[in-house]
């Protein structure tokens, strides 16, 4: 395969999906399909209420529409998550639940839902061994749920800290350490003390130890998990660093610093970041633009640590709200728009 | 008995000449009432010609009103009425921002910071309540 440099790169459109009826936010590419010869499929949830899967039906061919989720939330589903497994698909709605949807034939059945928010949900995210999801809301709160046999899914914690609406919740890759970002422009990193469900803050990153000046709204981290990439209504992201050797030793808590601000590149808010397996971080940006950056591969010592691989202005026809990376094996891209269209991309190498 | 009005007695102001605008911004084609005064937000000044400055090239509109008074909890209100009315107005490509005149607010930064934050207006836009005061404040007649 031939190699991307900043001066040949190409984010080339694949497919442009349309069919919701509102402004898209959010993607979720399921885990297990788009490498082996499986078929991606991928997720896509909007103002208009409802879900909308997309498969390939082979894993060179275009996407096609497989299932819509409707009639069961009321109003917007803001995210949407699959589990480790790809068996289930987790969907969180400003009309305060949290549903869990498995497919059943062509269609997908609601297992569960969760409730519990006072008001809207704004994310979901599942634990990297599928037995642990979060969700955040405008409540201002964090709640963990266990995943339980049976379809059954308890509350094991209420965690308060964050003074205003959360935006979004992100496990750790790997390990059972919770990230949550918000409107009151930290992010806070939760952890579990003793073995007890005993859930606390660890670690609370704002402005006064080089954290955002305004609403986080994203979080993402790199295939190792020793790094993380957040992005802001501040116009930067930043790139943050933690001990992985010590993280996985469980010998008390690793604390996670700042390692670069991404400034200057963006002209709206920064609604999503995602880190490819390969280290491209991809962004999408209230500018109607994707960006994706690089290690600086040329840089000894001092320099930026990262630096900018292209800009794919008017990647849509209004703002950008997700961007997510599918498997390393199809090195797709999707991301989500205002303008009610999801596209595909794909990064080569321009002829 | 107290008025329940957040300002009871509003200074109303003559109605000037509105010079003829071409582009795309109507905000002043339609009067906007005031969410507690049978009054249009430019008779109160709360909306003037000059507040709006708009781009065409940039696709760009930024909207600065002042508030009648430094406590107004209507301003919030305000600022939806005149983000919901650019937003039927004008084409999808412009980006708009919508301020409160500096210093004329106690709260500035943070009615700035949730007008301008486009998930909690998807949200407020769902409360029907919320929808009923906005379309009530945009209905075209209302003298």
């Amino acid at each position: 395969m031939a190699i991307v440099t900043e001066d040949n790169a190409e984010l080339k459109e694949i497919q442009k999906l349309e069919g919701h009826t509102d402004r898209v936010w959010g993607l979720a590419w399921n885990p297990t399909t788009g490498a082996d010869g499986v078929p991606a499929v991928l997720a896509s949830c909007s103002g208009d209420k409802t879900v909308r899967i997309w498969q390939q039906s082979s894993p060179t061919s275009s996407f096609h529409l497989k299932a819509i989720i409707e009639d069961t939330h009321t109003r917007t589903v803001r995210s949407c998550s699959w589990s480790p497994s790809g068996k289930l698909l987790a969907t969180a709605s400003f009309d305060a639940t949290t549903a869990i949807w498995a497919q059943v034939g062509d269609d997908f059945e609601c297992l569960s839902t969760l409730e519990g928010h006072e008001n809207e949900v704004k994310s979901v995210s599942w634990n990297a061994s599928g037995s642990l999801i979060a969700t955040c809301s405008r409540d201002k709160s964090v709640w963990i749920w266990e995943v339980l046999p049976g379809n059954e899914f308890d509350c094991v914690s209420v965690l308060q800290g964050h003074t205003q609406d959360v935006k979004m919740v992100h496990w750790h890759p790997s390990e059972d350490i919770l990230f949550s970002c918000s409107y009151d422009n930290t992010i806070k990193v939760w952890a579990e003390e003793g073995d007890s469900d005993d859930w606390h803050c660890v670690q609370t990153i704002n402005e006064a130890n080089n954290g955002h000046s305004s609403t986080v709204w994203s979080i993402s981290f790199n295939a190792t998990g020793d790094k993380m990439v957040t992005s802001s209504d501040d116009l930067s992201i930043k790139v943050w660093g933690a001990d992985i050797v010590s993280m996985r030793s469980g010998d008390g808590y690793a604390p996670w610093k700042h390692l670069c601000t991404l400034s200057g590149y963006h002209e709206r808010t920064v609604f999503s970041v995602h880190w490819s397996r390969e280290g491209i971080i991809a962004s999408g940006a209230a500018d109607d633009a994707i960006r994706l950056f690089v290690e600086n591969q040329d840089n000894l010592g001092d320099g930026p640590m990262y630096k900018l691989l292209l800009k794919k202005e008017k990647a849509h026809e209004m703002d950008v709200n997700s961007v997510q990376w599918g498997s390393k094996e199809n090195g797709l891209l999707a991301s989500s728009s205002d303008d009610g269209t999801v596209k595909i991309w794909k990064l080569a190498p321009r002829h | 008995m107290v008025s329940g009005l957040i300002n009871a007695n509003p200074i109303v102001y003559e109605k000037k000449e509105r010079r003829p605008r071409t582009g795309p911004v109507d905000l002043e084609d339609e009067d906007i009432k005031d969410p507690e005064h049978p009054y249009s937000l430019e008779d109160l000044k709360v909306i003037t010609e000059d507040a709006i400055e708009v781009d065409d090239k940039r696709s760009y509109v930024r909207v600065t009103f002042t508030p009648t008074v430094e406590h107004c909890s209507m301003a919030t209100v305000i600022g939806l009425c005149l983000r919901v009315k650019l937003m039927r107005s004008l084409p999808s490509r412009y980006k708009v921002d919508i301020r409160v005149a500096p210093g004329t607010h106690a709260t500035e930064a943070a009615v700035n910071k949730q007008l301008n934050d486009k998930e909690r207006v998807a949200a407020a836009l769902e409360n029907p309540n919320l929808v009923d005061m906005v379309d009530d404040c945009l209905a075209p007649s209302f003298e």
